[in-house]
């Protein structure tokens, strides 16, 4: 099988002496939705941030496209192609829809217009209000206005921390349409869910994750059949 | 015509000049917001930073005058202000990359950035009364009034006059155009988002690969023209010695935080409250009262609250009320 479009490979690590991962292997194809599940405290958001350089690594690899990036910071992380969205404070509450976007742009130089167009269209809701504060606005807006500025970068590979948290069941169905929608543009998408059940429905390949290592490995649909992880991970 | 002459007498006596005293407090406070938004602390030396802009701009416009180099009504203290900024970004820069990057590189909680700062303070107060000294400096000239006592009787024919002093009319209008480049600058250019978006959320606008020494250079350059331009407007008005800007560490504060501290907006709105309770409160009202009551009620006193000695205890009592009430300031701030 080829290489993957980014896989974090045998991840072992921690934030102090402990380690919290344990050779913990992700990967994502190029425009597929890969999701991490597992129960609270598995190492779902801290395999993430591995693979952002959030967190370091005393053992394994993330390459992205082919190339070793395991040694780069978050920051040159982006410029080469990653966004992030994280899971708490993804966006500046004080700055307008529209100026939250152009932050989203603060590295590039060429004209964003056509990209804020794009965000508008895939998040209309966002046109509307792009003159207010992005504080001032209901949870499931705030989390588009996340996804929204971490496609500003133009990004090949999007990273969603637990997207859908504390929002209603119809706006997660939303945004789940969204984020399928991001991928068949051709975005690479790795996000943590919680909503375990419906992100297994879109995802084309799922990480069960337990303490740290990954427990189970397969297609969204395979998971979602196997009897083992429905009894111990989606309540039968 | 009792009615106008009372309204005279304030105006000249209150109004104008805690207009005037509001829009300084206002210039300070907004430096104080800046930093506490940007670099998430309270610096003290801010007040210290006037009197160091200000020293400079006066020793530069010494020898202005000493070339017989002149604005004719207008100070020449305005030629030299540029100088006095330049001067003082050069010393907050460097200060900032000898004392505060080491501190900012440890992530150091904010209370300790701030006994850092009180550090900061104490030599910035030595340096500047090594250089100028610590007596009083006088050095506006220029045309003194704008609209003088006699001229306003003559054109009025009310018994009360007015004066407009040529300072208290620069300082309203430079602090204006101040206020709105500075305002400009924040809201509508890259740099100024950026700096707003650092200030929000700093590990989003580090994601979004905003570089923080840059905007932590830019803040400082822009502290030190809004401190230098408050401190020659305080100086111009009053008169510049060491010590009293030192004491404005107090009002500034009050003013940042009774308006929110990080919210520039509120910086401005609580500079102003502060000016007008300090000067209203200990402002001797018997003459307005006496045209304003009929004789037999005139009062016999000065009807003045306080005696100007106790014009701090007004600014610290504001404080206090507001931090009991409503500790994010009347425009919400962040909480302190």
């Amino acid at each position: 099988m080829a290489e993957p479009f980014l896989i974090g490979e045998n991840m072992t690590g921690g934030y102090g002496k402990a380690d919290i991962l344990h050779d913990c292997t992700v990967a994502v194809e190029k425009g597929r939705i890969a999701v991490i599940v597992g129960p609270n405290g598995a190492g779902k958001s801290t395999a993430m941030k591995a693979v952002f350089g959030m967190l370091p690594l005393r053992a394994g690899t993330v390459r992205l496209n082919g190339e070793d990036i395991t040694a780069l910071s978050p920051q040159d992380r982006v410029a080469r192609g990653m966004a992030f969205v994280p899971q708490n404070q993804n966006i500046f509450t004080s700055l307008t829809v529209e100026e939250n976007l152009e932050m989203g742009a603060f590295l590039r130089r060429d004209d964003i217009r056509p990209t804020i167009e794009e965000v508008y269209n895939l998040f209309p809701i966002l046109r509307e209000k792009r003159r207010q504060p992005a504080g001032e606005l209901s949870g499931g807006q705030r989390q588009q206005v996340a996804v929204g500025r971490a496609l500003m970068t133009r990004p090949s590979l999007l990273m969603l921390d637990e997207p859908t948290a504390g929002v209603s069941p119809i706006v997660m169905d939303e945004l789940f349409d969204r984020i399928i929608e991001v991928a068949r543009s051709g975005i690479s998408i790795l996000m943590v869910e919680q909503n375990a059940r419906q992100a297994l429905e879109i995802a084309d390949r799922g990480y069960v994750l337990v303490q740290g290592s990954n427990a189970y490995t397969d297609t969204g649909k395979a998971l979602l059949a196997d009897p083992e992880v429905r009894r111990t991970f989606l309540g039968g | 015509m009792e009615f106008l002459n009372a309204a005279v007498v304030l105006a000249n006596f209150v109004l104008i000049p805690a207009t005037a005293y509001g829009a300084q407090l206002a210039l300070g406070a907004l430096g104080v917001t800046l930093i506490y938004g940007i670099l998430r602390f309270s610096n003290f030396a801010h007040g210290d930073t006037m009197a160091f802009g200000t020293m400079v701009t006066i020793l530069v416009t010494w020898w202005l005058q000493s070339l017989g180099i002149g604005l004719g009504p207008l100070p020449t203290a305005l030629l030299a202000l540029p100088v006095g900024i330049a001067a003082t970004a050069a010393m907050l820069l460097v200060t900032d990359r000898v004392v505060f990057r080491f501190y900012r590189k440890q992530k150091a909680v904010p209370v300790t950035l701030v006994i850092v700062s009180i550090g900061v303070m104490f030599i910035l107060n030595g340096l500047v009364r090594f250089i100028i000294g610590p007596d009083d400096q006088r050095f506006a000239d220029g045309a003194r009034f704008i609209v003088n006592v006699r001229d306003f009787e003559a054109w009025s024919g009310l018994q009360e006059g007015l004066a407009i002093r040529t300072t208290q009319g620069i300082t309203l209008v430079t602090a204006v155009i101040t206020v709105a480049l500075l305002f400009w600058f924040l809201n509508h250019t890259r740099t100024g988002k950026s700096m707003r978006a650092f200030s929000d959320n700093e590990d989003l606008a580090l994601l979004s690969g905003i570089n923080p020494e840059r905007v932590v250079t830019i803040t400082w350059i822009i502290v030190a023209a809004l401190a230098t331009i408050a401190g020659v407007l305080y100086g111009l008005d009053k008169s510049f010695k060491p010590f009293t800007y030192f004491q404005l560490l107090l009002p500034i504060f009050a003013a940042a935080i009774v308006g929110g501290l990080g919210n520039p907006l509120g910086a401005i709105a609580g500079g102003f409250v502060i000016a007008y309770s300090e000067v209203a409160v200990t402002y001797a009202f018997k003459k307005v009262l006496g045209y304003l009551l009929p004789d037999r009620l005139e009062p016999d006193g000065l009807v003045q609250l306080l005696s100007t000695d106790y014009k701090f205890a007004v600014s610290f009592a504001i404080l206090v009320i507001v931090l009991l009430f409503r500790p994010t300031g009347l425009f919400r701030g962040k909480s302190v």
